[in-house]
């Protein structure tokens, strides 16, 4: 066989036994790692393997990409394999940057349809955990953009899966988790835009009920995001800023004299590694909320033109900022409760966060529209998001506010779960069974797992 | 000025990055690979990323026989070749199996040798050209753990030195690329030491580069040139006692 240069210069093992962890740096565990080196490889690869589950980018916050026994890394699987310039439509295969597809294609005047909070997933993960963006309550799920895709189940053979081709195993790898089979490649359209730019606005809201209904009022816009700040208590809890976005027209960049696809400068900030747990406390987390707030606050109202990157990936630009948490790692809970009742929910949740008073700068709330099925997480309501170190007093905490967001009929995001029990993944996924049903008759259960899925008996 | 590249060893990562990097500059790309359906990945990247005019060709760098027939079909000759060919093997194998070791060191040093050796008489015909070799610098000093592939490598490099020595006033320039440690897509996430380490997209712009006029002999990181000096100054009586 041809081996590459490539290959043959990386030299010592690069294969092996290695602890692994997601974004989140918590919980870790030990697992061997291949490398995919082509999509077609990947059959002979995981023949007779058991315990395998794939790795993009490794984006995933807590245990959805860690094998229980191997990971299966898929960053080789990135080209692209067709774009039609006439529809937006692009093929590409699963290990493709996010990052990559917008670097490439938005100085020709496409965006996706849909991105989460960070450009540095893959697009097999994308689908996997069918990602929401900012444009949820508009435009559903990244999956519901998805036309087709190819996928290797476990025994061997890849599949053409499309809303007419194997319907049903199409449906379920959407926000599968990876479960149902080995994404290779998928296809979906791209979006034309006219700029680089968002036209973004400012809104200002005093407690939780004003935050609530300024995200009610944003139902007709493109993209809308809060930031809240969960130090605030009493009146002003649950205040925060709502971010509304537009794609700016090329009028309006000419206007205010930019250009309307500029070059993005590479950002050369990085959080060092060895910082202590304390580093984010309630003093500077207070003091930052504060003067994030005040400065919003200035802005309110008048609209005003941002970056792609700042208005999607506001994180992005500090690069390794997980380490922001020490080396004990940290947790991302994202809950998502139905629009009916959510405001008694939020208000409990957020209480009892700001009273622990652990909780990072960064808090976000957005509204979810209706979803997508199978396990995918958004259903018709709000979203909250927030990091916590990954400590007793945080679980404890969680636990409890776990248990509030299944009453209230919502669930927990996989992509970033690291942590919450059986009982509430299976009270908030009422598609389980069938799911289960899926992996079954595929012959995946004990085949394709990761530590998710094992610890939640998916 | 865009021109064609032929690109030799389509299906790997580093030739890969290479013809991306030509495509970006507007360059016509020719690819060959031994089993183009492996390489049609390639093609299509190139396509969708860079609307390059790609063409696809079955090329096996063991059929030597084929080479001159083999470019007397080419649509045009090309402005500029790069072989990207290589085959790290198995190196306990090659000490015992004569069979895997004499693939080994066909696919790396005979079969690029031979199939540049006609490019540059054809380059030297029209007296113009830029050929470049993907050599490595395991091929700078055999060692215990990789000398059969090294042996290839070695021998490869060598037959560069001289075809660019003769070939220096003819208005043909000869490329020896030594990349290193590479970063490749199969290696993310993964720890390589990070001085010695570049990226595909390295390889492919220190090709580009020095195709233009940019070297001759290039190490993609330059770190490697004192890495390799200093190992290639080791005394024999040391250097065969280390665990290298």
């Amino acid at each position: 066989m041809l081996a590459t240069p490539a290959l043959a210069e990386t030299g010592p093992a690069a294969q092996g036994l290695r602890t692994l962890s997601g974004w989140g740096r918590y919980p870790r565990a030990s697992s061997e790692i291949l490398a995919a080196d082509a999509p077609g490889t990947l059959p002979m690869l995981l023949r007779g393997r058991r315990g395998v589950i794939a790795r993009g980018a490794g984006r995933a916050y807590g245990d959805a990409a860690v094998g229980q026994r191997t990971t299966v890394l898929t960053g080789a699987l990135d080209r692209l394999r067709g774009f039609d310039p006439a529809t937006g439509r692009l093929r590409a295969e699963a290990g493709v940057t996010l990052a990559d597809i917008v670097r490439t294609f938005l100085p020709r005047g496409f965006f996706p349809p849909v991105v989460p909070g960070t450009q540095f997933v893959t697009l097999g993960g994308m689908i996997a955990s069918d990602v929401h963006g900012k444009n949820h309550h508009r435009e559903g799920g990244f999956g519901a953009h998805v036309e087709a895709l190819t996928l290797l189940t476990p025994d061997g053979v890849p599949r053409r899966c499309s809303r007419d081709q194997n319907p049903d195993l199409f449906a379920l790898t959407l926000g599968g988790m990876g479960l149902t089979g080995t994404i290779l490649d998928a296809t979906f359209r791209l979006r034309p835009v006219e700029s680089g730019w968002i036209c973004q606005q400012t809104r200002v809201a005093a407690d939780l009920s004003a935050m609530l209904r300024t995200l009610d009022e944003d139902d007709a816009a493109t993209y809308s995001v809060a930031w809240i700040d969960c130090l605030a208590r009493g009146a002003a809890l649950g205040r925060g800023l709502v971010y509304r976005g537009e794609h700016a027209a090329r009028e309006t960049c000419r206007a205010a004299g930019r250009d309307a696809f500029p070059i993005p400068a590479r950002s050369r900030l990085t959080v060092p590694p060895g910082l202590p747990p304390w580093t984010l406390n309630r003093t500077s987390v207070a003091a930052f909320n504060a003067l994030y707030f005040r400065r919003g606050a200035a802005a309110e109202g008048r609209a005003r033109l941002v970056p792609w990157q700042g208005y999607f990936f506001p994180l992005d630009g500090l690069a390794a900022w997980n380490r922001l948490y020490g080396a004990r790692g940290f947790v991302q809970h994202q809950c998502v409760v139905p629009r009916r009742g959510a405001e008694a929910v939020l208000s409990g949740m957020l209480d009892r966060v700001a009273r622990l008073g652990t909780a990072s700068p960064l808090a976000v709330l957005k509204r979810l529209g209706p979803g997508g099925g199978g396990l995918s997480f958004p259903i018709d309501g709000y979203t909250l998001a927030l990091d916590l170190p990954a400590n007793a007093a945080t679980f404890a905490l969680l636990d409890e506010l776990d248990r509030s967001v299944v009453a209230a009929g919502g669930r927990l995001y996989l992509a970033k779960d690291a942590r919450q029990s059986r009982e509430t993944f299976e009270a908030g996924y009422p598609a389980l069974p069938t799911f289960r049903d899926l992996r079954r008759q595929l012959g995946a259960e004990g085949v394709l797992a990761s530590r998710l899925s094992v610890r939640l008996g998916m | 000025m865009a021109g064609t590249l032929l690109l030799v060893g389509a299906t790997s990562d580093i030739g890969h990055a290479v013809a991306a990097r030509y495509a970006q500059a507007g360059w016509r790309i020719l690819l060959a690979a031994r089993d183009p359906e492996r390489a049609q990945r390639n093609a299509d990247d190139l396509v969708a990323r860079h609307r390059a005019e790609v063409g696809l060709l079955r090329l096996d760098i063991l059929e030597t026989d084929s080479f001159a027939a083999w470019l007397d079909g080419l649509p045009a000759l090309p402005d500029t070749v790069v072989c990207a060919v290589g085959e790290l093997g198995d190196q306990g194998r090659a000490e015992v199996d004569p069979a895997h070791a004499e693939g080994v060191m066909r696919t790396n040093f005979l079969g690029p040798s031979l199939l540049l050796g006609l490019i540059a008489e054809r380059f030297a015909a029209r007296g113009s050209g830029a050929i470049v070799g993907i050599s490595s610098v395991a091929g700078d000093r055999g060692r215990g753990s990789n000398y059969v592939y090294g042996a290839g490598k070695a021998g490869f490099t060598a037959f560069l030195s001289g075809l660019r020595n003769r070939l220096a006033k003819s208005g043909v320039r000869v490329v020896t690329v030594k990349p290193g440690f590479v970063r490749t897509r199969m290696t993310r996430g993964l720890r390589l030491p990070p001085l010695l380490t570049g990226e595909p997209s390295e390889v492919g712009q220190a090709v580009y580069a020095a195709a233009q006029g940019g070297g001759d002999v290039v190490y993609v990181r330059k770190i490697w040139r004192l890495v390799m000096a200093v190992i290639a100054a080791i005394p024999e009586p040391v250097f065969k006692r280390l665990n290298l």
